[in-house]
């Protein structure tokens, strides 16, 4: 749905519409909680916010009036016997602490996805899948992605191997320390075949319908670890999938822009420093030419505000060989924005972002002219046509 | 029975607990939570993890005393007991 933008921020849910030529956007829900993610299930017109209250935990919440009203819906729990093996931050002595194995409990509802048989995907912190196939009135942990061998294995049955290969994310907007699953991109030819990227790890595939997963990192590389080429311990910030060519797929990685058009099985470096091509959070793809992908820049990565103060968006055309830098109507002077994982969406022609600053961009020509929604609205963590 | 006092912030989220004196049969603070529970579905969650532990952010006040077990809520409960709810002054 091109004329409706559902906005997540960190005080509340909005909704954007266009009315009498304009886009305008209003509070439709959750005032004063913050809103990780908000989106429509294209199955049945519900539309289902994440939610993070601080006090009193993650919630789900949903409408089936379109954002009139929104209800708790049937709550996402770790089963008992989850556990998973964390490490603290370093105390205020300085000192490294082991690694132990944490009770798992729900810290973050941090996407959700939506499959062409009508299964709901939930990605959470600490890095849990949750799947549900009655339109989410309950939800079952992947215990095939969640028993991985790259985390120690199966740690219901005992102890595991002791070691996890999926490290924190402190950078996440609240400060959880321990691995999340922030995208979740379903293969609209196959829904047996699914990826996810997480925070701090990297891209995992399964092409059985979740029973089993595999590494897909090849030629993705991390220039903070001793080994660039290390397996694991990549830190995709977020990967997006072209629903009508499948096997392309971009990731806005921490060390890079990567592109696939072998469904993962191997990714390109096609950043551009030059151009400002390299960091930043969110990616965007277009639904027909898996080609066409668009960025929001920013100062990687001790900075994380856009570049010389003048905000842009990257477009390239032809799978990252080339990039052109969109400036029309975004502010060219003293911008710091930044721009979260999830906060930039395409549909069709039609293009939205959000900003931690609480400015909301809209293109209606592919990203060549914007307008600006808003200006002060609360921090965006969210923006998704729906 | 034991008296609950809720903070206002939980009333938004369940609001028919609103304007009310709520008064539970309970002999621990478990307890009372689980009557609470009863009376608004939903409720136990925002108190408690799902491993039954306390929030991180949230306080139990049992006349006037914190509560000692944050992890299975098993200070006792009396009958002219009253049970305090409310969350830490933090945010923004």
């Amino acid at each position: 749905m091109t004329s409706r933008v559902l906005v997540g921020t960190r005080k509340g849910t909005f909704i954007v519409e266009k009315r009498d030529g304009r886009w305008q956007p209003r509070l439709a829900g959750h005032a004063g909680a913050g809103s990780n993610f908000v989106a429509r299930d294209p199955n049945t017109g519900t539309l289902w916010a994440l939610l993070g209250h601080g006090h009193w935990g993650a919630k789900l919440s949903r409408s089936t009036d379109d954002g009139a009203t929104w209800h708790d819906a049937p709550q996402i729990k770790y089963p008992p016997g989850a556990r998973y093996i964390g490490t603290d931050m370093p105390g205020e002595d300085g000192a490294e602490p082991p690694s132990k194995i944490r009770t798992a409990t729900l810290l973050k509802l941090w996407c959700i996805a939506f499959g062409p048989t009508g299964r709901i995907y939930v990605g959470t912190i600490p890095g849990g899948l949750f799947e549900s196939d009655d339109g989410g009135e309950h939800f079952e942990l992947n215990r095939p992605l969640w028993n991985h061998e790259s985390r120690g294995g199966d740690l219901f049955a005992g102890d595991g191997s002791g070691q996890t290969q999926w490290f924190g994310t402190p950078a996440s907007e609240s400060g959880e320390f321990a691995a999340g699953i922030h995208s979740i991109v379903v293969d609209p030819s196959d829904p047996n075949h699914i990826l996810v990227a997480v925070s701090t790890a990297g891209v995992l595939e399964t092409t059985d319908g979740g029973r089993s997963w595999r590494s897909r990192n090849k030629g993705m590389t991390n220039d903070y670890l001793p080994d660039p080429n290390a397996e694991w311990g990549h830190d995709p910030h977020y990967v997006a999938l072209c629903p009508a060519q499948p096997n392309h797929l971009w990731q806005q990685n921490h060390c890079g822009v990567f592109y696939s058009n072998d469904g993962a099985k191997s990714w390109i470096n096609v950043s551009q420093p030059e151009k400002g091509v390299r960091f930043g959070f969110p990616v965007a793809v277009d639904a027909q030419d898996g080609r066409t992908a668009w960025l929001v820049p920013a100062v990687a990565d001790m900075q994380r505000t856009a570049i010389d103060g003048g905000l842009f968006v990257a477009r390239t055309t032809d799978g990252g060989q080339s990039w052109q830098q969109l400036r029309n109507g975004l502010p060219q002077q003293n911008a710091f924005d930044v721009v979260y994982r999830h906060a930039l969406d395409a549909s069709g022609d039609t293009l939205a972002f959000g900003s931690t600053t609480g400015n909301l961009y809209i293109s209606e020509d592919r990203g060549d002219h914007w307008q600006t929604v808003g200006n002060n609205l609360p921090p965006i963590y969210s923006v998704r046509f729906g | 029975m034991a008296t609950v006092v809720l903070t206002r912030h939980l009333h938004a989220f369940f609001p028919a607990l609103a304007g009310q004196e709520l008064r539970v049969d309970a002999a621990t603070v478990a307890e009372v939570v689980q009557a609470i529970e009863r009376l608004a579905p939903g409720f136990a969650f925002y108190i408690c993890d799902e491993a039954g532990r306390l929030r991180p952010h949230v306080n139990i006040f049992v006349d006037q005393q914190r509560v000692a077990d944050r992890t299975r809520l098993s200070d006792p409960v009396g009958a002219d007991t009253e049970v305090f709810i409310l969350q830490a002054l933090s945010g923004g």
